[in-house]
């Protein structure tokens, strides 16, 4: 928690893909930091020489590569909507290029702005007026209510839980440290230096790796996998196609034969799913069609969510095959998410439609063609992510917060790996180490200086 | 019997009675102090020993301040440490054994000298509360004393229960009788109380223990010394402690009386500290540990009373004598006191302000256990914290606050009224956020100047600390203009394994480096010479090593202390209304409606408040 002038950065653009996206800088360092990163197309133009409330045409330089051609806009304090000096960035809408810009300005000085504040920025500047502040202190809440429900979920999924263990871990260490300083008179075990810099070294691998996959923007271009199991004429690229229609995707094919897989890419409310085509799991004699098959299995096994697209005809038809065939998929992945569609429900009538209700409860009546049923499976996709139904690693909003804290921790974690080395008394490393913790209790949970007293206490025999 | 106004009572001569009173007189206020026995001033309950780790640089920073703690602790020292010295500085924790005697003398001897200060003997049973306002005392033979302010350091007295074994009887110390009264009376204004446990040791003949069988500790070979001011010099003769170890055997005779320990039979309802646990509960909750430390300390320069440190009991007399005897060393032990644990009445320090003044009654404050800490020093240290708060409210003056990063009284103060506490609260250094600035070497940098300013420290303290200052800084300067020949500084770094350095350079820059230290420095003749010419003592010496070596830790950690103060500086307003923030989380809007804090920081260290609704708050309050 940060309410000082430090210069914070977001997307002021609604997130996901569009033509055009504005990421915003707001605080004392926001014209210097932009200028710092930013080539203009006049030779030796600087944002900070320019006057308020101008426009200029350049490049987003990382070093000496360039990330974008954009446009910035520079607003001085206190002639801007934060009353702090202002840039706004517009530049090219793709999810990857919004994020590599952030990325790039958390790393030279910004922080991620939390939810919010820009607006309390306003407010706090004498901005907004304040009638205006009970909405937008519920703004607030109910942003942070958001993302903290986003962490929650996150808790449960690879990469969270990976840093509680982590900061856990840690935390140990960090108790066994204030012990031998607290209580160095008594019998009390020291810390084992060697086990501490093993620990050390490994949170470094694990917060590198992380890190690593945020700046590249890993989940955003590889999309949350889907497996789409049907039979080639049940409407699979029409539907692809309907759910196309509306997003501005990047669609690209993978061509494979019939049995091989294809692969559609596509965002939906920012957050990107990767659409895996497979050949049903009909049961056959046909040792090509077997192999078919398996792959489909391994598709499913990949895949995060599992979409069954039956035909409405195949319903009515083969209702008992369908059946079976529906066990025998849950049975293999009882945890999956799945959703069973019973596309070309354009083709029934009123009577044949509540037959079918009522033989499978799960069933997404959908038409292609028509769209009915559309919407609906965009929810429940973008459901899943909501709901942590999805183990991805992590979604695209809070990632770029995520990102700033294990930037800072993997600072500590140098210091402290530094300071390991030259052999520093444990009140110096615990300097480091606390503030270690500190940025894993921004991903995690907080962190006081009780937690440590609690956890010596209740381990060790200490006291006179 | 007494006409006049005091400007301030405190009620109880312990440490926080004894600083409380020493304070407020000392600003000029009009002082009277009570207790139940005048003889019984600065007792030391508990161990015969003052500092320690965290509490070394709490009796500094009293002292700093123009407390007397220091001083007492110097001039009643048997024995010497510095603890933690090879950690870094922050570390370093001076602590003395005392002679208990002489210390509660030294104590009486320095208020008796003390100007505006008044002393009666009586058990005070109730207060004068007029309009929520103290109006003064009632002591229990009816006389009626009246004050502007009143400190309350009751200590372990308020309905004292002594513990030993299934025995138990009213006290607030052994052989003294307990106090009443008092805390029904509170109970009935509206505060909340609860009781909290603690025990002590047997008390033994010296002349019963087989030494030889121990382990001696002995003092520092150059012994140190608490108070800042010259008056007071360290040790030259010092008297050793010694370590014993329990064993199975002696686990298991303890074992035998658990049946009848009040601990563990439920008569014991209170918590107790679980940092200084009693032995039953350490051998109970750690079994897997097969011996415990004992330190055998004496009980001053002459006595041969020892106090057993580590063996603090609640079990029946005969179960503590029988497991004594059959620790090695301690065949022939023959006891002055069993040990016993005491129960008593203690106030959720919630209820304070940071002044230490009570939220329900103006001019009321709280010292001490009374507010659920443990130790002389914490208890000394709220006592002058009460004493200069009541005397600057007496003459209508602003408030004395210390912030968190300013000094572990700080931190002690602000946990005490932020967060409350469930168990007798001792300090840590892992409790400050900050401990590298929280100095025990630079405590009167930090407070002197404060001290001064409260017309307490003596312009005589602020000299000395100005010319310490102003010494250590021109030596930091000359190691960092002064350049070194690399002929002259191989050698040395040579011997310290150390890799040589090219060519010539400035001096911090080997100085800084981790194994290092002054006396290497020393070999480098213009380091020597520059020390002679002007004449540095012990004290500047270590100051500019300090500052020099660590100078990047002690940077950041001024950094990341300027972060707080920064949301420091946002004050919310005094009966603040959290119950129509709707935005905010239902737990916070009670938190933060009971304990009112003062400023964002400390609304946002109240437990159950999130970053989300100190964001509400701030959003509320504008700026």
């Amino acid at each position: 928690m940060n309410y000082n002038n430090d210069t914070i950065v977001a997307l002021a653009t609604a997130s996901g893909a569009g033509a055009v996206a504005i990421i915003r800088l707001s605080g004392e360092a926001a014209i210097t930091i932009a200028d710092a990163n930013f080539q203009s197309v006049k030779k030796n133009k600087s944002l900070t020489t320019q006057k308020t409330h101008t426009i200029h045409l350049g490049h987003i330089m990382d070093g000496k590569r360039t990330i974008d051609e954009v446009l910035v806009s520079v607003f001085k304090n206190p002639n801007s909507y934060t009353g702090e000096n202002v840039v706004e960035i517009s530049c090219h809408g793709s999810i990857y290029i919004q994020q590599e810009i952030i990325q790039l300005f958390l790393r030279n000085g910004c922080r991620m702005a939390n939810a919010g504040e820009f607006t309390l920025r306003a407010f706090l500047n004498a901005k907004l007026d304040l009638s205006q502040a009970e909405a937008v202190a519920d703004l607030i809440a109910s942003d942070n209510e958001a993302s903290h429900q986003i962490a929650m979920q996150q808790m449960r999924g690879g990469f969270s839980s990976e840093i509680a263990k982590l900061r856990e871990e840690l935390m140990n260490f960090a108790s066994l440290i204030e012990l031998e300083l607290d209580f160095a008179e008594e019998d009390v075990e020291f810390a084992d230096r060697t086990q501490f810099k093993e620990l050390i070294v490994r949170i470094e691998f694990v917060l590198k790796r992380l890190i690593d996959s945020f700046a590249v923007g890993n989940v955003i271009k590889n999309g949350i996998p889907v497996a789409i199991v049907g039979e080639p004429n049940v409407g699979k690229s029409t539907l692809l196609n309907a759910l196309l229609n509306e997003e501005r995707a990047i669609v690209s094919d993978i061509a494979g034969t019939t049995r091989d897989t294809i692969e559609d890419e596509l965002v939906i409310e920012g957050i990107g799913f990767r659409f895996i085509d497979t050949a049903g799991i009909r049961e056959t004699e046909d040792v090509v069609e077997s192999i078919g098959i398996k792959k489909t299995f391994e598709k499913m096994e990949q895949a995060q969510v599992v979409v069954l697209l039956f035909s409405a005809e195949e319903f009515k038809t083969e209702s008992k095959r369908l059946k079976v065939e529906i066990e025998k998929i849950k049975n293999r992945f009882p945890l999956k998410p799945l959703i069973i569609i019973s596309n070309k429900v354009d083709t029934l009538n009123e009577a044949e439609l509540s037959t079918l209700k009522s033989q499978f409860e799960e069933l997404h009546l959908l038409s292609a063609k028509t769209g009915v049923g559309v919407e609906e499976l965009k929810e429940k996709l973008i459901g899943f992510v909501n709901t942590g139904a999805l183990r991805n690693n992590e979604t695209i909003v809070t990632n770029t917060r995520h990102y700033d804290s294990l930037l800072k921790a993997f600072q500590e974690i140098n210091s402290v790996k530094s300071g390991l080395e030259t052999g520093i008394s444990g009140d110096l490393l615990a300097i480091d180490v606390r503030q270690a913790l500190y940025h894993f209790g921004e991903i995690t949970g907080t962190i006081t200086s009780d937690d440590l007293l609690g956890n010596i206490f209740a381990n060790f025999c200490i006291g006179k | 019997m007494f006409n006049e106004i005091y400007d301030v009572i405190v009620v109880g001569g312990g440490h926080a009675g004894s600083e409380a009173a020493a304070s407020a007189a000392n600003m000029g206020s009009k002082t009277l102090l009570i207790t139940m026995n005048l003889q019984n001033i600065a007792q030391m309950s508990c161990n015969p020993a003052m500092g320690g780790i965290a509490k070394g640089q709490i009796v500094r920073e009293i002292d700093a301040l123009g407390g007397y703690s220091g001083i007492v602790s110097d001039t009643s020292a048997i024995q010497f440490k510095m603890l933690n010295k090879s950690k870094g500085p922050a570390m370093w924790s001076p602590r003395v054994q005392s002679d208990r005697m002489r210390f509660a003398e030294d104590w009486r001897l320095l208020l008796e000298k003390t100007k505006n200060l008044d002393f009666y003997q009586e058990m005070v049973s109730g207060l004068i509360v007029e309009n929520g306002k103290i109006a003064g005392v009632k002591t229990s033979l009816g006389i009626e004393v009246r004050a502007k302010s009143v400190v309350l350091t009751n200590g372990t007295f308020l309905n004292g229960l002594i513990h030993i074994g299934d025995k138990n009887f009213g006290g607030g110390r052994a052989g003294e009788r307990a106090a009443t009264g008092i805390t029904e009376q509170l109970v009935n204004l509206g505060f909340e109380s609860g009781r909290m446990k603690t025990g002590t040791p047997p008390r033994v003949d010296g002349r019963s223990l087989d030494f030889s069988k121990m382990a001696e500790q002995p003092g520092d070979a150059v012994p140190e010394k608490f108070s800042y001011l010259d008056i007071t010099k360290p040790l030259e003769y010092q008297r050793s402690c010694y370590m014993a170890h329990t064993s199975e055997l002696v686990h298991d005779l303890l074992r035998e009386g658990f049946d009848r320990s009040p601990m563990f039979n439920g008569r014991i309802k209170s918590l107790g500290p679980r940092y200084c646990p009693s032995i039953e509960d350490k051998i109970n909750r750690f079994s897997d540990k097969n011996s415990h430390q004992l330190f055998v300390e004496p009980e001053g320069w002459n006595t041969v009373e020892m106090y057993v440190n580590g063996f603090s009991t609640s079990l029946p007399e005969d179960v503590q004598f029988k497991a004594m005897r059959s620790i090695v060393g301690f065949e022939n032990v023959k006891f002055f006191r069993p040990g016993y644990a005491i129960e008593y009445d203690y106030f959720p320090p919630t209820q304070l302000k940071h002044t230490l003044e009570t939220k329900l009654v103006e001019g009321l404050y709280f010292a001490g256990q009374i507010n659920g800490t443990t130790g002389y020093e914490e208890a000394a240290s709220q006592g002058l914290m009460a004493g200069i708060n009541a005397a600057l409210k007496v003459k209508e003056k602003d408030p004395f606050i210390l912030q968190r990063n300013e000094a572990y009284i700080g931190v002690l103060v602000d946990d005490l009224i932020t967060k409350g506490t469930e168990e007798p609260y001792r300090m840590f250094t892992s409790r400050a956020e900050y401990r590298t600035l929280l100095r025990q070497d630079n405590a009167d940098f930090r407070l002197t100047p404060r001290g001064y300013d409260l017309g307490l420290a003596s312009e005589k303290r602020l000299r000395r600390m100005e010319e310490k200052l102003d010494a250590s800084e021109k030596f930091v300067q000359f190691f960092k203009d002064t350049s070194v020949t690399k002929e002259e500084a191989n050698p040395v770094l040579e011997a310290k394994d150390s890799a040589a350095v090219k060519q010539q350079g400035k001096m911090h820059k080997i100085f800084a480096r981790p194994n290092i230290t002054i006396e290497d420095m020393r070999k480098i003749e213009s380091v020597d010479n520059y020390i002679k010419e002007h004449n540095l003592d012990r004290e500047i010496i270590e100051q500019t090593e300090i500052q020099v070596k660590y100078a990047g830790y002690i940077d950041k950690e001024k950094n990341n202390a300027d972060k707080l103060s920064r949301l420091e500086n946002i004050k919310i307003p005094a009966n603040f209304d959290y119950s129509k923030l709707q935005s905010m989380s239902l737990e916070a809007r009670e938190k933060l409606n009971k304990i009112q804090p003062v400023t964002i920081s400390q609304a946002s260290r109240v437990s159950g408040v999130s970053p989300a609704d100190i964001s509400v708050l701030l959003v509320y309050m504008g700026r």
